[in-house]
């Protein structure tokens, strides 16, 4: 109501910066956030278990020790989980991600088993796992089912297209290829942690270096404003799908190299509940918005660390899931909004007023 | 109808107050037994409120409410319901999948021996529902029936359960002309048995038909209580509409807005079910405003325009280049931008920040591989923050923390950094206080001096008056008049909203409603 006569918005005025925001945040204070406090306390519990947990040794070219351990068990999760964050990121939820994994698994056994080259294989699995996804983003966009049911589809009958392709058996291989990506080593690094390292990084650059974070984010916060906005959210929600169907295969190739078997019951057989839980420690938000693909490999590393600490401490494993949830229950507490406004009530009166406001 | 003056309800000076917003502010209403109460007002007039407070869904922060002369409290809907205060919604909200029968009954069947007496149900069922003119088979799913019956179901269910007041929130939205006369012969016969009704709806014509008096609400202050008889349509849009807040009149002389090239232009655009086939051109350094009442198009027209709905008929045509609008991207394809009515629903990104939600539309122009770097959406957030005058601490903070006013700049602020040819606005100043408002009716101006065309629909005459070149008017889901030049005047417009409809009480400087210029088919 002060400024007399504002200059035409349309035409490019001189750069003006914007008013004064938040300083970037010192170091130690991003370090500060839940899920590093909590992976460091599981690391120390681990340690004081188990007095040898952070040492590392080099041997036969390549990285051994209990924390690569964690690392490489932890592979697969953090895979499905760097899919799994960009559904979440649009207000979704893939719960057929294990199923997948088997159907992958699945697809290369029996293509190596029949005489195929390990590449086609490969390639053949990583189709299938795309071709699953697009299915369910078709079934979310197109059909405007929710995620949870459409998703819930396949991860039904993903097991018995598994069992369809092995044929009911426990498909064994020997493949050279095939077991390189689920044991082997590259850098010193066991393969696993290699393929989950490069498509974090991958992940990350691809959404943050083009536009297609900030629109899915965009999406989920909002996605009949996305609409309003210009944005072709159904052709990002098919594509975050089709993504995670594609980690998913990754996982399942890992996991069938790791056993030199695909095992359609077994494989994958739960992954989607703890992908799902990596995601939401990393703090992306089940309502979908802002996301992070690398916080969700840390929540992913976060869980398999508590999975090895509990066995390493030689307590039985049923305990296993109540320290899991109860860990979990913890770091969800810590980061909900109304822990932050409890934390916050004394110095920032002026901010939950306006927020009342708005 | 000897007790026709005596009051059933009456409530006097209600407030009700949402955070800093009051949505009622000492509002009286008074029903009569035997008597059809219409209540009328736009959106976020304080209507859903008030009735919120008659039945206890809310409870009122000031005022009073009496029942046949009792002041009551209520707690909760149920209480209500036993005082004697029915409601019927607009969505039925009965069991789809149960029987008409145990809807009628639901929570007090007749039992003998902890069993409930379905064959007692049935015949008590049936005999409640011939008063109502319905014979149908009660024993069949109540979802097997249209939403008149179903609508007619409840009714008969309130007021069997409460007796003295029925309200009636829109229960005609969706039914058909017939479906609606058999309603309003229900109404009528509740009013014989001398019940007080309160009748919500947006259709005039309605009003004028089952009602007897109205009650007309604007910005959660009673306006006016008058008897059906005595005022005409164009006296209760006129008190619908009428001014809160005075603008200057036509400031640099509009009437005769020298025209620029047709901006853009819509030849038979229009959608079955949406709005009729209708014919309209912006020019560049032109405002059309749109007028009418609610559910009278407006919303429907803009949608289309921006391919919100995909237009089934007509062509458009950019600079005089057709071009196809089926979806919003095209839209924005085309340089057209769209600022929704439901500024939470449709506009904001809550989540995201003040920045991003003023690049988005840009972003999603330019594509997924022409990122805006951080320096460029610094920039142009910080260049049409500055424009538009966006108060926010930071453009880093979540926008849902600016107040509605700043909200709706932001937004104006998204359309204005992809250049847009055309710009639609849609109830720009809805829930916004007085200052943003006046702002953003001098920011319309200015866009406008700056050659853009725009389109701007506006409940409040006034200040469409202050801001259009032009005026059409919508009614009946049809741009029924254009108004230009000396027309464009608050009482013209009015009397054109009103049109056909109007009683004997038109004065005669009423033009023609329709013209024919700007309808077509």
């Amino acid at each position: 109501m002060t400024s007399p006569a504002p200059p035409r918005p349309g035409l490019p005025l001189r750069p003006v910066g914007q008013p004064p925001g938040p300083r970037p945040q010192p170091i130690w204070m991003r370090l500060a956030r839940p899920q590093f406090i909590a992976l460091a306390v599981v690391l120390l519990i681990n340690w004081a278990l188990f007095p040898g947990f952070f040492t590392i040794t080099w041997q036969d070219g390549r990285l051994f020790g209990s924390l690569i351990d964690v690392l490489n068990r932890g592979a697969p999760v953090a895979i499905l989980a760097i899919g799994m964050t960009a559904v979440i990121a649009t207000k979704g939820v893939d719960l057929s991600v294990g199923a997948v994994m088997a159907i992958a698994g699945a697809t290369a056994a029996v293509m190596v088993t029949s005489g195929l080259p390990a590449g086609l294989a490969v390639l053949a699995a990583l189709g299938v796992g795309l071709a699953c996804g697009l299915w369910n983003g078709l079934l979310v966009t197109a059909l405007g089912i929710q995620p949870i049911i459409a998703t819930l589809v396949l991860m039904v009958a993903g097991r018995g297209l598994a069992q369809l392709i092995t044929e009911g058996s426990i498909v064994t291989f020997a493949d050279p290829v095939l077991v390189f990506i689920g044991t082997g080593a590259v850098l010193g690094l066991p393969t696993p942690v290699a393929i989950a390292l490069t498509l974090m990084a991958l992940a990350t650059l691809a959404v943050r270096r083009s536009a297609l974070g900030l629109l899915i984010e965009a999406v989920g916060v909002n996605r009949s404003a996305a609409r309003f906005a210009g944005i072709r959210a159904g052709v990002l929600l098919v594509l975050v799908y089709a993504f995670a169907g594609l980690c998913a295969a990754m996982a399942g190739l890992i996991v069938a190299g790791d056993i030199r078997g695909a095992d359609a019951n077994n494989a994958g057989l739960w992954l989607e509940l703890d992908a799902i839980l990596a995601v939401v420690i990393g703090g992306t938000s089940l309502m979908g918005g802002r996301f992070s693909i690398p916080m969700s490999v840390l929540g992913a590393i976060i869980i398999q660390a508590m999975n090895t600490g509990i066995l390493i401490s030689g307590f039985s494993p049923e305990f296993n899931l109540v320290v899991k949830s109860g860990v979990i229950l913890i770091i969800l507490v810590v980061q909900s909004p109304q822990a932050a406004r409890l934390l916050r009530r004394p110095d920032r009166k002026t901010a939950t007023a306006s927020e009342g406001k708005a | 109808m000897t007790d026709a003056q005596a009051a059933v309800v009456q409530a006097s000076g209600i407030v009700k107050v949402f955070g800093a917003h009051r949505a009622l502010d000492q509002v009286d209403f008074d029903l009569r037994a035997g008597e059809v109460h219409a209540l009328l007002g736009e959106n976020g007039a304080g209507k859903s409120t008030l009735i919120k407070i008659l039945t206890g869904a809310y409870q009122p922060d000031g005022g009073t409410v009496r029942l046949s002369g009792v002041e009551v409290a209520f707690r909760d809907p149920l209480q209500a319901q036993g005082a004697g205060i029915g409601t019927v919604y607009q969505e039925v909200n009965l069991l789809p999948n149960r029987s008409v029968a145990e809807n009628l009954f639901l929570g007090r069947q007749p039992t003998r021996f902890g069993l409930v007496r379905r064959r007692e149900i049935v015949a008590r069922a049936q005999e409640l529902l011939a008063a109502y003119g319905l014979d149908i088979d009660v024993t069949a799913e109540l979802s097997d029936y249209s939403v008149a019956v179903q609508q007619i179901v409840a009714i008969a269910r309130a007021v069997e359960l409460s007796g003295k007041v029925l309200v009636l929130d829109e229960p005609t939205a969706s039914l058909d002309r017939n479906e609606v006369d058999r309603l309003f012969d229900v109404v009528r016969t509740l009013k014989s048995r001398g019940l007080g009704i309160v009748f919500i709806t947006h259709f005039l014509d309605q009003v004028f038909e089952v009602a007897d008096r109205v009650t007309i609400l604007r910005n959660g202050r009673k306006i006016a209580t008058h008897t059906l008889s005595e005022v005409t349509t164009t006296d209760v849009v006129r008190l619908m509409l009428g001014k809160d807040v005075a603008f200057d009149h036509h400031p640099t002389g509009l009437g005769g807005a020298a025209r620029g090239a047709a901006r853009v232009s819509f030849t038979g655009v229009g959608r079955a079910g949406s709005v009729a086939p209708f014919t309209l051109a912006v020019h560049e350094g032109e405002v059309v405003g749109v007028a009418g009442l609610l559910g009278s198009g407006r919303t429907e027209m803009a949608r289309l325009m921006f391919g919100v709905d995909a237009p089934e008929t007509g062509t458009i045509t950019v600079n005089g280049v057709p071009v196809q609008i089926r979806n919003p991207v095209q839209a924005v394809a085309a340089g057209f931008g769209f600022c929704p009515e439901d500024r939470k629903l449709d506009g904001i990104f809550g989540d995201l920040s003040v920045r991003e939600n003023i690049i988005i539309a840009l972003q999603a122009k330019l594509g997924w591989f022409r990122a805006l770097n951080p320096e460029e959406q610094i920039e142009l957030a910080g260049r049409f923050a500055e424009a538009l005058d966006i108060r926010a601490a930071s453009h880093d903070m979540p926008v849902k923390f600016l107040s509605g006013g700043n909200q709706q700049k932001v937004i104006l602020a998204r359309w204005l950094a992809i250049d847009p040819t055309f710009l639609i606005l849609d109830e720009p100043t809805r829930g916004i206080d007085v200052g943003a408002h006046a702002e953003i009716v001098r920011t319309i101006n200015r866009l406008r001096e700056e050659g853009l065309a725009l389109l701007v629909i506006s409940s409040e005459l006034d200040e469409v008056v202050a801001y259009s070149n032009r005026v059409v008017v919508m009614r009946e889901r049809a741009l029924v008049a254009e108004l230009s030049g000396d027309e464009v005047a608050p009482e013209t417009i009015v009397q054109a909203i009103a049109g056909t409809r109007d009683g004997p009480g038109t004065p005669p400087s009423a033009p023609p409603p329709a013209n024919g210029t700007g309808a077509a088919a």
